[in-house]
């Protein structure tokens, strides 16, 4: 079910000739990325190579690098963030954790109602009212989801959004993103070749010193493509030798 | 509650022990009976001058305190105010208290006040230095979500910075309230007509030793039940934080 509340066309994200270095270390020389309007583009790559900074830097969290949509317009403002820890805040409750923009902008008790409906759509309507830490690892997960749901924003970037959680909880978190998530251009950093493969449009690898990213062969499957569907498990290898062509071989 | 009492039992049982193998020499070291005689039969006078220390301490704590997280407060809002005040800050707390003491009774009088502003000078580091800490080390994760969330800096110190300070600050008066009662019986000391710290004196020099015990006693007993009682205040206003050392976290599965 995607959000009914959605409905803009969604932009195109662009990152042209990208120069990050942290400290000394040159991240990114120049590096080209695009992640099509509507879809979802999967990011992988080894540890350190930059995947975190490269969402980074299309969030506006890091200055310096000309980041646009197709016709060189500003993502100021378009960008949800979901990130590799679920950051709820401990003090509120789960649903003001949901509201947490609201708040941040100082919109009173604005949304309450769509905070309740998405607490809904991710299935954790009865636990509006509970602390964060009352939570499992995968509530929280979706907690988080539905606050970025919450922002309706057209661009949602994602930091390795549900590496913290048992395989089985991540499979069903992976369907519940891409449910709610479709229709938006989503740009997803994973360290699971399988995760990249059911949720990706487009998958590439970041690989090298200063990172280059290269496309990976997708298999012609419907998405979200089931683990088991026709072509995965050796897409699954070809990632896997993209990742690190020296141990493969 | 049964291991507390035991605790006092074993240091009542150690306290005789001490008295007896050094001699059994009263005006040196009295024996807990008869300072529980002595603590009985000065009662009026001790509740007079325990209460008057106590509201010294209180007050101080809630003019330290208060001082302290709008130090804290204003150290983080305003980056030069870091710069400039806080190796004042640490300067306070640098200047031994005995050696201000004379020069606060001489501004402030030989009343209350100038012992609740030497309470509140002790505590004011303490709350300070805690909740500035908290304030500065909030999660970066966090502040990027806020950044993506336009928040502005007002509302990200509102709903973020303070909030996960708390548990910093609550250290902070917990220390603080545990030293609070040096800062008013130093003041006592030094020049005062009331309070544990004027008694203890006035106890000494006529070397009323039971009774000099019998307000130390109480002073500890006001210190530990004012630490208990903030502690127990904090754990109310701040059920989020777990103490992992008494209680097992709630479980996740």
């Amino acid at each position: 079910m995607p959000d009914p509340a959605f409905s803009h066309h969604p932009p195109a994200v662009r990152v042209r000739h990208a120069r990050v270095s942290l400290g000394h270390v040159p991240v990114f020389a120049d590096l080209d990325f695009t992640a099509e309007a509507g879809r979802f583009t999967g990011v992988l790559g080894p540890s350190g190579v930059g995947k975190t900074t490269l969402l980074r830097l299309i969030a506006g969290l890091i200055p310096g690098a000309d980041i646009g949509d197709e016709r060189g317009g500003s993502l100021s403002g378009c960008i949800a963030w979901m990130a590799q820890k679920d950051l709820l805040l401990p003090w509120l409750s789960v649903i003001e954790n949901v509201r947490l923009g609201a708040r941040l902008r100082g919109e009173g008790d604005g949304g309450r109602e769509k905070a309740r409906a998405l607490l809904a759509a991710v299935g954790l309507a009865e636990r509006a009212n509970d602390r964060p830490d009352t939570l499992s690892g995968g509530q929280r997960q979706r907690v988080a989801l539905a606050r970025t749901l919450m922002e309706d924003r057209p661009v949602v970037l994602m930091d390795e959004p549900f590496s913290a959680v048992d395989p089985l909880t991540r499979l069903g978190l992976q369907d519940l993103a891409a449910r709610m998530l479709a229709g938006r251009t989503v740009v997803f950093v994973t360290h699971d070749p399988l995760e990249a493969l059911r949720l990706g449009h487009a998958v590439y690898v970041l690989n090298g010193e200063p990172a280059t990213a290269r496309a990976i062969e997708l298999p012609d499957a419907p998405w979200p493509r089931a683990a088991d569907a026709q072509g995965v498990l050796a897409a699954q290898a070809a990632i896997l030798r993209a990742l690190a062509p020296e141990a493969a071989s | 509650m049964i291991r507390r009492v035991g605790a006092v039992l074993i240091l009542v049982a150690l306290w005789s022990l001490a008295w007896a193998l050094t001699g059994r020499l009263d005006f040196i070291l009295p024996p807990p009976w008869t300072v529980a005689a002595a603590l009985w039969e000065h009662r009026d006078l001790l509740a007079e001058h325990g209460a008057i220390t106590l509201a010294e301490i209180a007050l101080g704590l809630v003019v330290g305190g208060g001082m302290g997280v709008l130090a804290a407060l204003s150290l983080a809002l305003w980056r030069p105010a870091a710069l400039w005040l806080w190796p004042l800050f640490v300067a306070t707390q640098a200047l031994p208290v005995f050696a201000i003491a004379p020069l606060l009774v001489l501004w402030l009088g030989y009343g209350m006040a100038s012992k609740i502003a030497m309470a509140a000078l002790i505590i004011f580091f303490p709350v300070a230095s805690a909740f500035y800490d908290g304030l500065r080390r909030t999660d970066p994760d966090l502040l990027d979500l806020a950044r993506t969330m336009n928040a502005s800096k007002g509302a990200v110190l509102r709903h973020l910075r303070v909030p996960a300070a708390l548990p910093g600050l609550a250290s902070g008066l917990k220390v603080g309230a545990a030293v609070a009662p040096i800062g008013a019986v130093v003041g006592e000391w030094v020049g005062s007509s009331a309070g544990l710290g004027f008694l203890m004196l006035h106890a000494n020099a006529r070397l009323q030793v039971p009774l000099m015990f019998a307000a130390l006693l109480l002073l500890a007993v006001m210190a530990i039940l004012l630490h208990a009682a903030i502690s127990a205040c904090l754990r109310r206003a701040l059920p989020w934080v777990h103490d992992t050392l008494d209680v097992q976290p709630p479980a996740r599965d």
